[in-house]
Protein backbone atom coordinates (compact mmCIF):
# COMPACT_ATOMS: atom_id res chain seq x y z
CA UNK A 1 0.00 0.00 0.00
CA UNK A 2 1.18 3.74 -1.23
CA UNK A 3 -0.07 6.28 0.45
CA UNK A 4 0.43 10.04 -0.95
CA UNK A 5 -0.74 13.37 0.91
CA UNK A 6 -1.85 16.31 -0.32
CA UNK A 7 -3.15 19.93 1.89
CA UNK A 8 -5.46 22.21 0.70
CA UNK A 9 -6.18 24.72 3.70
CA UNK A 10 -7.21 22.52 6.48
CA UNK A 11 -8.36 19.63 3.78
CA UNK A 12 -6.32 16.11 3.88
CA UNK A 13 -6.76 14.48 0.85
CA UNK A 14 -4.92 11.12 0.82
CA UNK A 15 -4.56 8.47 -1.75
CA UNK A 16 -4.69 4.97 -0.92
CA UNK A 17 -2.81 3.10 -3.84
CA UNK A 18 -2.66 -0.60 -3.49
CA UNK A 19 -4.46 -3.29 -1.32
CA UNK A 20 -5.92 -2.30 2.19
CA UNK A 21 -6.16 -5.44 4.52
CA UNK A 22 -5.82 -6.22 8.25
CA UNK A 23 -2.12 -5.72 7.84
CA UNK A 24 -1.83 -2.68 5.74
CA UNK A 25 -4.57 -1.22 8.09
CA UNK A 26 -2.04 -0.34 10.72
CA UNK A 27 0.10 1.75 8.70
CA UNK A 28 -2.20 3.33 6.76
CA UNK A 29 -4.02 4.59 10.31
CA UNK A 30 -0.62 6.17 11.29
CA UNK A 31 0.31 7.65 8.45
CA UNK A 32 -2.99 9.24 8.26
CA UNK A 33 -3.84 9.90 12.03
CA UNK A 34 0.17 11.51 12.08
CA UNK A 35 -0.52 13.81 9.09
CA UNK A 36 -3.63 14.92 10.47
CA UNK A 37 -1.99 15.64 13.77
CA UNK A 38 0.92 17.74 12.64
CA UNK A 39 -0.37 19.34 9.75
CA UNK A 40 -3.56 21.29 11.56
CA UNK A 41 -5.91 19.14 9.42
CA UNK A 42 -10.30 19.65 9.89
CA UNK A 43 -11.37 17.74 6.86
CA UNK A 44 -10.34 14.50 5.02
CA UNK A 45 -11.09 13.15 1.89
CA UNK A 46 -9.80 9.22 0.81
CA UNK A 47 -9.01 9.48 -2.95
CA UNK A 48 -9.84 5.82 -4.20
CA UNK A 49 -9.15 5.38 -7.80
CA UNK A 50 -5.89 3.38 -7.54
CA UNK A 51 -7.14 1.13 -4.43
CA UNK A 52 -6.90 -2.21 -6.34
CA UNK A 53 -8.55 -4.27 -3.14
CA UNK A 54 -10.12 -4.28 0.18
CA UNK A 55 -11.94 -6.05 3.01
CA UNK A 56 -13.52 -5.21 6.00
CA UNK A 57 -10.31 -4.01 7.21
CA UNK A 58 -11.36 -1.08 5.02
CA UNK A 59 -14.38 -0.21 7.14
CA UNK A 60 -12.64 0.13 10.47
CA UNK A 61 -9.65 2.25 8.99
CA UNK A 62 -12.18 4.82 7.04
CA UNK A 63 -15.01 5.01 10.83
CA UNK A 64 -11.84 5.29 13.26
CA UNK A 65 -10.82 8.73 10.71
CA UNK A 66 -14.64 10.11 10.53
CA UNK A 67 -14.77 9.58 14.52
CA UNK A 68 -11.15 11.70 14.76
CA UNK A 69 -12.40 14.43 12.07
CA UNK A 70 -15.69 14.33 13.58
CA UNK A 71 -14.83 15.01 16.88
CA UNK A 72 -13.91 18.82 15.86
CA UNK A 73 -16.60 18.75 13.49
CA UNK A 74 -15.25 18.37 10.16
CA UNK A 75 -16.08 16.45 7.13
CA UNK A 76 -14.56 13.10 5.61
CA UNK A 77 -15.62 12.34 1.97
CA UNK A 78 -14.61 9.83 -0.65
CA UNK A 79 -13.76 9.73 -4.25
CA UNK A 80 -13.50 7.77 -6.78
CA UNK A 81 -14.14 3.88 -5.29
CA UNK A 82 -14.96 1.35 -7.39
CA UNK A 83 -17.81 -0.90 -7.43
CA UNK A 84 -16.50 -3.57 -5.45
CA UNK A 85 -15.68 -0.88 -2.53
CA UNK A 86 -19.33 0.59 -2.91
CA UNK A 87 -20.42 -2.63 -1.85
CA UNK A 88 -18.27 -3.24 1.52
CA UNK A 89 -18.81 0.40 2.13
CA UNK A 90 -22.79 0.18 1.71
CA UNK A 91 -23.14 -3.05 3.74
CA UNK A 92 -21.79 -1.71 6.70
CA UNK A 93 -23.65 1.88 5.98
CA UNK A 94 -20.84 4.47 5.17
CA UNK A 95 -22.54 6.60 3.35
CA UNK A 96 -25.02 6.97 5.92
CA UNK A 97 -21.84 9.01 7.48
CA UNK A 98 -19.76 9.96 5.02
CA UNK A 99 -19.96 11.54 1.38
CA UNK A 100 -19.11 9.88 -1.65
CA UNK A 101 -18.20 12.70 -4.83
CA UNK A 102 -17.02 11.82 -7.86
CA UNK A 103 -14.22 13.80 -8.48
CA UNK A 104 -11.63 15.42 -6.14
CA UNK A 105 -12.64 18.87 -6.97
CA UNK A 106 -16.84 18.46 -6.22
CA UNK A 107 -15.38 16.93 -2.56
CA UNK A 108 -12.91 19.92 -1.90
CA UNK A 109 -15.52 22.66 -3.19
CA UNK A 110 -18.17 20.95 -0.92
CA UNK A 111 -16.29 20.66 2.06
CA UNK A 112 -14.69 24.49 1.50
CA UNK A 113 -18.27 25.62 1.58
CA UNK A 114 -18.90 23.78 4.77
CA UNK A 115 -21.47 20.83 3.08
CA UNK B 1 -16.48 -36.69 -2.65
CA UNK B 2 -15.14 -36.34 -6.46
CA UNK B 3 -13.82 -33.71 -7.46
CA UNK B 4 -12.33 -32.23 -10.62
CA UNK B 5 -9.56 -30.32 -8.92
CA UNK B 6 -7.37 -30.03 -5.81
CA UNK B 7 -5.17 -27.63 -3.77
CA UNK B 8 -3.93 -27.61 -0.26
CA UNK B 9 -1.37 -24.91 1.26
CA UNK B 10 -0.42 -24.45 4.46
CA UNK B 11 1.33 -20.83 5.82
CA UNK B 12 2.78 -19.09 8.72
CA UNK B 13 -0.55 -17.40 10.61
CA UNK B 14 1.69 -13.76 9.86
CA UNK B 15 -0.89 -10.84 8.50
CA UNK B 16 1.88 -10.49 4.95
CA UNK B 17 0.55 -13.81 4.01
CA UNK B 18 -3.43 -12.36 4.14
CA UNK B 19 -2.63 -11.25 0.55
CA UNK B 20 -0.68 -14.55 -0.76
CA UNK B 21 -3.66 -16.53 0.45
CA UNK B 22 -6.17 -14.35 -1.27
CA UNK B 23 -3.87 -14.41 -4.72
CA UNK B 24 -3.06 -18.06 -4.67
CA UNK B 25 -6.72 -18.66 -4.66
CA UNK B 26 -7.45 -16.21 -6.59
CA UNK B 27 -5.22 -17.89 -9.55
CA UNK B 28 -6.95 -21.34 -8.46
CA UNK B 29 -10.43 -20.28 -9.36
CA UNK B 30 -9.29 -18.43 -12.60
CA UNK B 31 -9.35 -21.78 -14.71
CA UNK B 32 -13.17 -21.55 -14.02
CA UNK B 33 -13.22 -17.98 -15.61
CA UNK B 34 -14.80 -15.87 -13.45
CA UNK B 35 -15.66 -12.46 -14.22
CA UNK B 36 -13.49 -9.94 -12.28
CA UNK B 37 -16.56 -9.37 -9.68
CA UNK B 38 -16.52 -13.04 -8.46
CA UNK B 39 -12.69 -13.09 -8.80
CA UNK B 40 -13.15 -9.78 -6.53
CA UNK B 41 -15.72 -11.55 -3.95
CA UNK B 42 -13.77 -14.60 -3.36
CA UNK B 43 -10.18 -12.70 -2.57
CA UNK B 44 -12.54 -10.82 -0.16
CA UNK B 45 -14.10 -13.60 1.33
CA UNK B 46 -10.39 -15.36 1.65
CA UNK B 47 -8.96 -12.13 3.13
CA UNK B 48 -11.27 -11.90 5.64
CA UNK B 49 -11.18 -15.81 6.93
CA UNK B 50 -7.58 -15.87 7.13
CA UNK B 51 -7.75 -12.47 8.61
CA UNK B 52 -10.15 -14.21 11.24
CA UNK B 53 -7.41 -16.99 11.85
CA UNK B 54 -4.58 -14.47 12.51
CA UNK B 55 -6.23 -12.49 15.03
CA UNK B 56 -8.94 -14.58 16.28
CA UNK B 57 -7.27 -17.50 16.08
CA UNK B 58 -4.02 -17.39 16.95
CA UNK B 59 -3.80 -14.27 18.50
CA UNK B 60 -0.76 -13.22 16.71
CA UNK B 61 1.23 -15.63 17.59
CA UNK B 62 2.94 -17.47 14.89
CA UNK B 63 1.05 -20.99 13.67
CA UNK B 64 -0.37 -22.50 10.55
CA UNK B 65 -3.12 -21.69 8.66
CA UNK B 66 -4.36 -24.56 5.67
CA UNK B 67 -6.42 -23.93 2.78
CA UNK B 68 -7.48 -26.21 0.77
CA UNK B 69 -9.72 -25.44 -2.81
CA UNK B 70 -12.15 -28.15 -4.65
CA UNK B 71 -13.55 -27.65 -7.79
CA UNK B 72 -16.98 -29.43 -8.68
CA UNK B 73 -17.62 -28.68 -12.17
CA UNK B 74 -18.64 -25.06 -11.50
CA UNK B 75 -18.23 -24.94 -8.09
CA UNK B 76 -15.19 -23.55 -5.97
CA UNK B 77 -15.31 -25.28 -1.99
CA UNK B 78 -12.99 -22.95 -0.09
CA UNK B 79 -11.79 -24.05 3.18
CA UNK B 80 -10.05 -22.37 5.25
CA UNK B 81 -9.03 -24.04 8.81
CA UNK B 82 -6.61 -23.00 11.65
CA UNK B 83 -5.98 -24.81 15.37
CA UNK B 84 -6.50 -21.53 17.68
CA UNK B 85 -8.39 -20.56 20.09
CA UNK B 86 -11.96 -21.66 18.28
CA UNK B 87 -15.11 -19.17 18.53
CA UNK B 88 -17.42 -19.25 21.37
CA UNK B 89 -20.64 -18.35 20.39
CA UNK B 90 -20.75 -18.50 16.58
CA UNK B 91 -24.23 -17.09 16.03
CA UNK B 92 -22.37 -14.71 17.86
CA UNK B 93 -19.47 -13.84 16.02
CA UNK B 94 -21.55 -13.95 12.54
CA UNK B 95 -23.57 -10.74 13.79
CA UNK B 96 -22.88 -7.44 11.64
CA UNK B 97 -20.63 -5.04 13.53
CA UNK B 98 -19.93 -7.65 16.64
CA UNK B 99 -16.39 -7.66 17.47
CA UNK B 100 -14.72 -9.49 19.85
CA UNK B 101 -11.89 -7.06 19.90
CA UNK B 102 -13.46 -3.72 19.83
CA UNK B 103 -9.65 -2.19 21.11
CA UNK B 104 -8.36 -3.15 17.45
CA UNK B 105 -10.79 -0.75 15.24
CA UNK B 106 -12.05 -4.04 13.25
CA UNK B 107 -15.48 -3.22 12.03
CA UNK B 108 -17.03 -6.65 13.01
CA UNK B 109 -18.13 -7.38 9.10
CA UNK B 110 -15.85 -10.31 8.37
CA UNK B 111 -18.41 -13.48 8.33
CA UNK B 112 -21.16 -10.69 7.20
CA UNK B 113 -19.10 -9.90 4.27
CA UNK B 114 -18.08 -13.96 3.46
CA UNK B 115 -21.92 -14.48 3.46
CA UNK B 116 -22.67 -11.53 0.96
CA UNK B 117 -20.00 -12.64 -1.31
CA UNK B 118 -20.07 -16.41 -1.03
CA UNK B 119 -23.35 -18.86 -1.87
CA UNK B 120 -22.29 -20.30 1.36
CA UNK B 121 -20.58 -20.88 4.20
CA UNK B 122 -20.10 -23.03 7.16
CA UNK B 123 -18.41 -22.61 10.38
CA UNK B 124 -17.43 -25.67 12.21
CA UNK B 125 -15.77 -24.36 16.00
CA UNK B 126 -14.79 -25.87 19.07
CA UNK B 127 -13.03 -23.86 22.33
CA UNK B 128 -9.24 -24.56 22.18
CA UNK B 129 -9.53 -26.27 19.28
CA UNK B 130 -9.91 -24.07 16.13
CA UNK B 131 -12.45 -23.00 13.52
CA UNK B 132 -12.96 -24.27 9.88
CA UNK B 133 -14.92 -22.45 7.78
CA UNK B 134 -16.43 -23.84 4.39
CA UNK B 135 -16.73 -21.26 1.87
CA UNK B 136 -18.74 -22.73 -1.87
CA UNK B 137 -19.76 -20.41 -4.73
CA UNK B 138 -20.53 -21.43 -8.51
CA UNK B 139 -19.09 -19.36 -11.13
CA UNK B 140 -21.82 -18.46 -13.72
CA UNK B 141 -20.86 -20.15 -16.99
CA UNK B 142 -21.00 -17.46 -19.81
CA UNK B 143 -22.83 -18.78 -23.13
CA UNK B 144 -21.32 -18.05 -26.16
CA UNK B 145 -22.34 -15.01 -27.95
CA UNK B 146 -23.56 -12.90 -24.83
Amino acid sequence: MRLKFEVMDNILVVYLDGELDHHSAEEVREDIDNNIDSRNIRNLIFELSNMNFMDSSGIGVVIGRYKKIDKSGGKVGVVNSNPHVDRIFQMAGIYKIIHKYKTKDEALANIQRGE
Amino acid sequence: MNFDNYMKIKFSSKSQNESFARVVVASFVSQLDPTIEELADIKTAVSEAVTNAIIHGYENSSEEVVIECKIIGNTIIIVIEDSGNGIKDIELARQPLYTSKPELERSGMGFTVMETFMDEVYIESEEGKGTKIQMTKKIKVVQNGE
